[in-house]
């Protein structure tokens, strides 16, 4: 299986060397050629320096004809675009983006993107743990009466 | 009219001075706090502050009530392609025109569907092509909704149309010659009209129909 990953920043740089390490043909392209060194001695796979939004990058990393792209630059709004171009232009099967934003990540999962946002998982588990907590030491002082 | 325009650079900017003078209403979003204060003392109510890729920020500028059109004019060709799919496809925003920074990103823009889009380079492009002409097809205006495009060609002494009138030359079928200028003159192109070395043609046209535009008009 072949996957392209854009930003390789903690997020991006993990997922490549998670999909690396169980044999897949992995490329990476990120803006800042620093970026290598997140990948760690064992890297097999490619890396290209430069910016998403570049389609002629992307097809040199072999956006044409991956199974798999994964957008996690430090931009939403890149991530939002490149991860289009790569499925509309491309016709990527699988593409997943990244967006911080809560609000803009609910929008474009609702125009049908695949999208993760770390921002409503974090708001998500911080609420239900309190939420638990309160539950839990409601029903303490409940039989403690 | 209701105008909201996201970026206060040199473009946004004067694009609501002239707005404004024409008795418009027009809001203004921009993110740089320096930008913003300056452009604050000029519009006061008329600008707001925020990044305009954030729904809360375009809600804040009016955009849920919604504006006739939204002018994406930032700096980030990114930001200026989700603010026009934000816009039309979440606040229903009739119209949207946008910024191209980067010429290379225009098929981005066309990929999506945001425009009618301005490119400064393109237009600097065209630009210096009308005033150094080469001896092909210049294109104009690209009227990308509609499906047509207007290009100027020079006519050369040796050139096939050259001595000929409109009706007598091979124009395909999607192309029309609009205009001859002539000595500096004007006039509008008809079938009697002739084709003479040294004028400027204006002919429009269906995308696609080029090639043969130029096999009836110039040697090439």
């Amino acid at each position: 299986m072949r996957a392209l990953v854009v930003g390789c920043g903690r997020v991006g740089s993990s997922v490549a060397r998670r999909l690396d390490a169980l044999g897949w043909d992995v490329a990476v392209v990120d803006e800042k050629e620093e970026a290598l060194g997140r990948l760690g001695e064992s890297w097999r796979g490619t890396f290209l320096v430069g910016h998403g939004m570049d389609a002629k990058l992307l097809e040199q990393a072999g956006v044409e004809g991956a199974d798999a792209v994964v957008v996690s630059t430090n931009g939403d709004n890149t991530n939002i675009v490149v991860g289009q171009v790569a499925k509309q232009r491309f016709e990527v099967p699988l593409v997943v983006v990244r967006i911080l934003d809560p609000i803009r990540a609910q929008f474009y999962a609702q125009q049908g993107m695949k999208v993760v946002c770390p921002t409503q998982t974090a708001i998500d588990q911080l609420t239900d743990s309190v939420l638990t907590f309160a539950d839990a030491a409601g029903a303490l002082e409940e039989a403690g009466r | 009219m209701y105008a909201l325009i996201a970026g206060g650079g040199k473009v946004g900017s004067g694009v609501l001075r002239r707005l404004l003078r024409h008795g418009h209403e027009v809001t203004l979003i921009e993110q740089r706090h320096d930008r913003f204060e300056r452009l604050e003392d000029e519009f006061e109510h008329q600008v707001v502050h925020g990044d305009a890729t954030e729904l809360y920020v375009l809600e804040r500028a009016g955009i849920e009530r919604p504006p006739d059109v939204v002018i994406a004019v930032t700096g980030d060709d990114e930001d200026n392609i989700v603010i026009g799919q934000v816009a039309r496809e979440r606040y229903h925003v009739p119209k949207v025109v946008a910024r191209v920074n980067d010429p290379r990103n225009q098929k981005h823009f066309d990929l999506l569907g945001i425009g009618p889009t301005v490119s400064a380079t393109q237009s600097i492009m065209a630009l210096v092509e009308h005033e150094v002409p080469e001896h092909d097809l210049v294109p104009l205006l690209e009227l990308r909704n509609e499906n047509l495009e207007i290009v100027e060609v020079q006519i050369d002494r040796d050139d096939p149309c050259a001595g000929k009138t409109i009706e007598r030359l091979r124009l395909p079928e999607g192309a029309r010659v609009i205009s001859v200028v002539r000595d500096g003159r004007a006039v509008i192109a008809g079938d009697g009209t002739e084709l003479r070395a040294g004028d400027q043609v204006l002919a429009i046209l269906e995308p696609g129909q080029e090639d043969a535009l130029r096999k009836a008009l110039i040697k090439r």
